[in-house]
């Protein structure tokens, strides 16, 4: 009857547990959406950045034309005159997504826009990549751990920076696909079930359909499954997990256009090939190792080495020469350069220009991580204590996610999650110790059960094997001089007790070592915890001011405080504006690939470049016509029917990310395809400037005459706030372009190219020809210069 | 497994020679008749010792082959008894597993003769062979009494998961085909 009692309490205790955490996780995924809405809140509900405007544009396609119309939508409004297959050159699945969440609101007769849909994406899919880490961490280490990494990912800045509300960009659901793929994966691992092996190729495919970073997941999880076999702990549940996932992701991630046959083809998929083999071939040995004697399977394995190693070197030396055929072995460009940080800027100068390409300084891992980031090394020990599969593999998503995010900066993402369950782990684990000792000392103080010695002894070895839990947490300073003072003293003891009565004492100790839970005194540990929750609120306070003040940023508006009051910077879309009501529908605009997607969703033009930047060639051409002289440049803008040309200008208000700033790429690229283009040319000993010393070839490029032209009339001495001192070339003329629209605070200049004159008329040659033949007109039409 | 045959000595016949050879630069003809005799003679002793050892090589690796074709047999006939224990029904999924990898061969090869093209074709074909069979294994190892992971699932259980799985799969395999 008191059992039944007792079980009944336990498990009414399990079932109010149940609700409560049901309830925390409900908590958490409102307060991930509500912490991505500061942007809404500050500015308006309107999509950010360059990206997401394109998949926006395309969204907004799918809900117009259906989904058959966007599969094979050939676009001609972007690369002119080369076009781009959006079908099958874009990850389908953002737009899947939000397309489908659209349709699904408007059949039940909620009145959402298409715009409101994709601006809020990205948090509602946070909030669902929250739940996907509490189921992940649960599967690593229990209930109370993946509560605290759930909570942890809600708010953690990197992955904030990447999903707020209005930026809608393919990482907003890829995350989330992430996490659930390594949940499913974890968990047929875990139980051996073939229908968590289905549910994970399936999620798989979502992944694949959502993000080019899909390549992580297909190399991660045959390294772990390697790591496992090479560690010993091979079982049926691995090969349950890996083989199924292998066949059916490689036939999915075929399935998207965007990857095709490179599913097979490229060195990217390599790796779970070969382990697939491996696989294969170890659960064969292991097989054979069940059915036959030792003796006998010493035989067999020599038999198969001598075999089996010739056929492997046969094997291998026609895959290296297949590799080793191709100059790149195979891999793409973007993911050699995560391999070999240097490849991008020795090859592909495109790839190393990419502002989110570029390896992250040492402030932006506290700015992105914060307390985590040491919170993590805690958690990577707690992992080991015991180590499972699935902790095995956490660490070795935690370490490879290390090293990628110390590549390149927009890879700190990949690091966020893992980030967050090594530290829910450590603060679960260290809350648990916490208040399992306070538990055990109010429960000692309430029974009043008092014997000294032994009590002393179990203290004493308690705390000396606690005493490397200890270091683990954070709480510091009150504790460690308390607890090194009781480790001497238990030391001492201890070395006493074993040389008096080795064998009377060492049994009780050890008896009493397996018996008492680790505890530490009462004090120390009231602090630790009120110390643990003092960091959790500074961890809290730093999330939310990162999203307010740092990650809120449309970048489409720019705001600056000043004496007077909030200043609003609209000038990008007064410009868009603009060339959406005062063009032809039919006219191209050149400008650098950074604002080829907004121009074309905005604006509704052609455009000659965007931000897919996948021909170099074309883009290399641009920039050599903002690096050339302005006949030059007409001539190469005359060839690609080019009628209005764009220019991002800061100088007027200090806006740092203009065109100016970015000219040195545009040499680079256009000196990397057209050589007549040398960087040196635009350099000054070394040094990259526009004033007065600037080289003669940079004052009389074309970048600079059109960001400059009339200038100088805005403060009479063309003082420029970004560059911080006076222009080179202040007063000049534009000959082959003609300056249409300037926006209020000069930061996008639009120009018109100036048609070819029908008549030629030589001034050099006037009094000799005068009132001649047009005979001699004509003679002398090749040798003028067409504009004088 | 052989070891490895080292070349005889010549040390032993090599005495005579220098000092003949000495001489024989300042009695060239007769000299020379000697001193090709005397190699005739040191070639035919070093043939025979090469003869010698091989043949004691020949000898030891008939008797180590014969060891291991011993053994080779012995493990053959293990295996072979170690198979015929196993319940019929797993019996049925590995000749199914066979079935399977031998149809996929069929393929691979049927491609090497006509080309690749078109690859999705190929490519789909061969792998729903390959899921087939990889299905089939991961039901083997569920329904197998001898597993002690899977002791408490029901083989209906794993049944109705290798059903679905192959649903999906042949679902994407029909997509695929083209």
């Amino acid at each position: 009857m008191a059992t039944s009692k007792v079980e009944g309490s336990s498990s009414l205790r399990h079932a109010f547990g149940g609700v409560l955490s049901v309830f925390i996780l409900l908590l958490i995924g409102v307060v991930a959406f509500s912490i991505r809405l500061f942007s809404v809140i500050k500015y308006e509900s309107v999509i950010h950045e360059f990206d997401p405007y394109f998949n926006y544009r395309v969204t907004q396609f799918l809900s117009k034309n259906g989904i058959y119309d966007f599969w094979n939508w050939f676009d001609d409004r972007t690369w002119y005159p080369l076009g781009r297959v959006i079908g099958g050159t874009v990850y389908p699945g953002l737009t899947l997504t939000a397309g489908t969440m659209w349709k699904l609101a408007n059949s039940l007769n909620i009145p959402l826009s298409v715009e409101t849909v994709c601006v809020f994406t990205a948090p509602i899919f946070s909030a669902f990549a929250a739940w996907a880490t509490y189921l992940l961490t649960k599967e690593v280490k229990g209930t109370g751990a993946g509560i605290t990494a759930a909570a942890i990912l809600a708010m953690v800045p990197s992955y904030i920076s990447r999903s707020v509300a209005g930026s809608y960009d393919n990482e907003a659901v890829a995350i989330f696909a992430l996490i659930f793929t390594f949940y499913l994966y974890i968990k047929t691992l875990n139980t051996g079930s073939l229908f968590y092996a289905t549910l994970n190729s399936l999620a798989y495919f979502y992944m694949v359909c959502s993000w080019g970073g899909y390549t992580f997941i297909i190399n991660l999880i045959p390294m772990h499954v390697l790591l496992c076999i090479v560690t010993g702990r091979y079982s049926s549940r691995l090969y349950i997990a890996y083989a199924p996932l292998v066949v059916l992701g490689t036939l999915l991630a075929a399935l998207v256009p965007v990857v095709g046959f490179n599913a097979v083809m490229t060195s990217e998929h390599f790796g779970s090939f070969l382990v697939f083999i491996i696989i294969h071939v170890v659960a064969l040995v292991y097989y054979i190792k069940g059915i036959l004697t030792p003796r006998l399977f010493k035989v067999a394995t020599t038999l198969v080495l001598t075999v089996g190693i010739a056929v492997c070197a046969v094997v291998v030396a026609i895959l290296v020469a297949l590799v080793a055929s191709s100059p790149t072995k195979g891999w793409s460009g973007r993911s050699l350069s995560l391999l070999d940080p240097t490849y991008a800027s020795k090859y592909i100068p495109i790839i190393a220009s990419v502002s989110e390409h570029q390896p992250p300084t040492w402030p932006s891992y506290f700015m992105d991580i914060n307390v985590l980031a040491f919170l993590v090394p805690a958690g990577i020990v707690a992992c080991f204590l015991p180590l499972s599969d699935a902790s095995s593999f956490a660490v070795l998503y935690l370490v490879t996610s290390v090293y990628f995010s110390g590549v390149m900066v927009r890879l700190m993402l990949v690091l966020a999650p893992a980030a967050c369950i090594m530290s829910g782990i450590a603060l679960s684990e260290a809350f648990g110790v916490l208040t399992r000792s306070m538990k055990f000392h109010i429960t000692k103080y309430f029974e009043c059960s008092h014997t000294e010695a032994p009590a002393k002894l179990g203290e004493s070895t308690s705390t000396e094997s606690s005493a490397p839990l200890e270091n683990m947490t954070k709480s510091d300073t009150t504790e460690k001089p308390e607890v090194a003072r009781k480790e001497k003293v238990a030391r001492r003891k201890q070395k006493k007790e074993k040389e008096l009565t080795e064998n009377a004492h060492v049994k009780p100790v050890s008896a009493k070592k397996e018996k008492r839970p680790l505890v530490l005194p009462l004090e120390a540990s009231i602090v630790s915890v009120f110390l643990l929750i003092v960091l959790g609120g500074l961890y809290v306070l730093h999330c939310v001011w990162a999203a307010a003040e740092a990650y809120s940023a449309p970048s489409i508006v720019l705001t600056s405080h000043s004496h007077d009051g909030l200043h609003v910077f609209d000038d990008f879309r007064e410009a868009y504006a603009w060339l959406r009501h005062n063009t032809e529908v039919d006219d191209k605009v050149a400008s650098w690939w950074d604002y080829g997607y907004q121009t074309t969703a905005m604006a509704n033009r052609t455009v000659i470049v965007d931000n897919n930047t996948w021909n170099n060639t074309h883009i290399a051409t641009v920039g050599t016509a903002m690096s050339s002289p302005e006949k030059a440049a007409w001539e190469i803008f005359n060839s690609l029917d080019v009628k209005y040309v764009l220019v991002v200008f800061g100088g007027l208000v200090g806006y740092p990310s203009d065109d100016i700033n970015k000219f040195l790429w545009m040499v680079r690229i256009g000196g990397g395809v057209f050589p007549h283009i040398k960087e040196a040319d635009y350099l000054k000993d070394g040094q990259y400037r526009v004033d007065a010393q600037a080289t003669h070839t940079m004052l009389n490029c074309l970048m600079y005459k059109l960001s400059y032209y009339r200038f100088v009339e805005t403060d009479g001495k063309g003082f420029d706030r970004v560059r911080r001192y006076e222009i080179g070339k202040k007063h000049f003329k534009l000959t082959h372009f003609e300056e249409v629209f300037t926006t209020h605070h000069w930061m996008v200049r639009i120009y018109k190219l100036k048609p070819q004159k029908n008549r030629i008329r030589g001034k050099s040659r006037k009094s000799k020809l005068g009132s001649k033949s047009t005979s001699s007109k004509s003679g002398g039409m090749t040798h003028k210069n067409p504009w004088n | 497994m052989t070891t490895k045959a080292t070349r005889p000595n010549k040390k032993p016949i090599y005495f005579p020679v220098p000092p003949v050879s000495f001489v024989s630069s300042l009695f060239p003809s007769a000299i020379n008749k000697i001193k090709r005799q005397n190699e005739i003679e040191s070639d035919l002793i070093s043939v025979q010792l090469l003869h010698q050892n091989k043949i004691r090589e020949q000898i030891r690796c008939a008797i180590e082959m014969a060891k291991s074709t011993n053994d080779a047999q012995l493990l053959i006939q293990s295996l072979r008894k170690a198979y015929a224990a196993t319940p019929t029904n797993l019996k049925i999924i590995d000749l199914y597993v066979v079935y399977a990898v031998a149809t996929a061969l069929i393929q691979v090869g049927y491609m090497a003769i006509v080309g690749s093209f078109p690859f999705n074709s190929f490519l789909s074909g061969v792998l729903s062979c390959v899921g087939t069979a990889v299905l089939a294994v991961c039901l083997r190892i569920q329904v197998n009494k001898d597993n002690k992971e899977f002791k408490d699932l029901p083989p209906e259980r794993a049944f109705a998961d290798f059903i679905l799985c192959n649903l999906v799969l042949h679902l994407v395999i029909m997509n695929f085909l083209g």
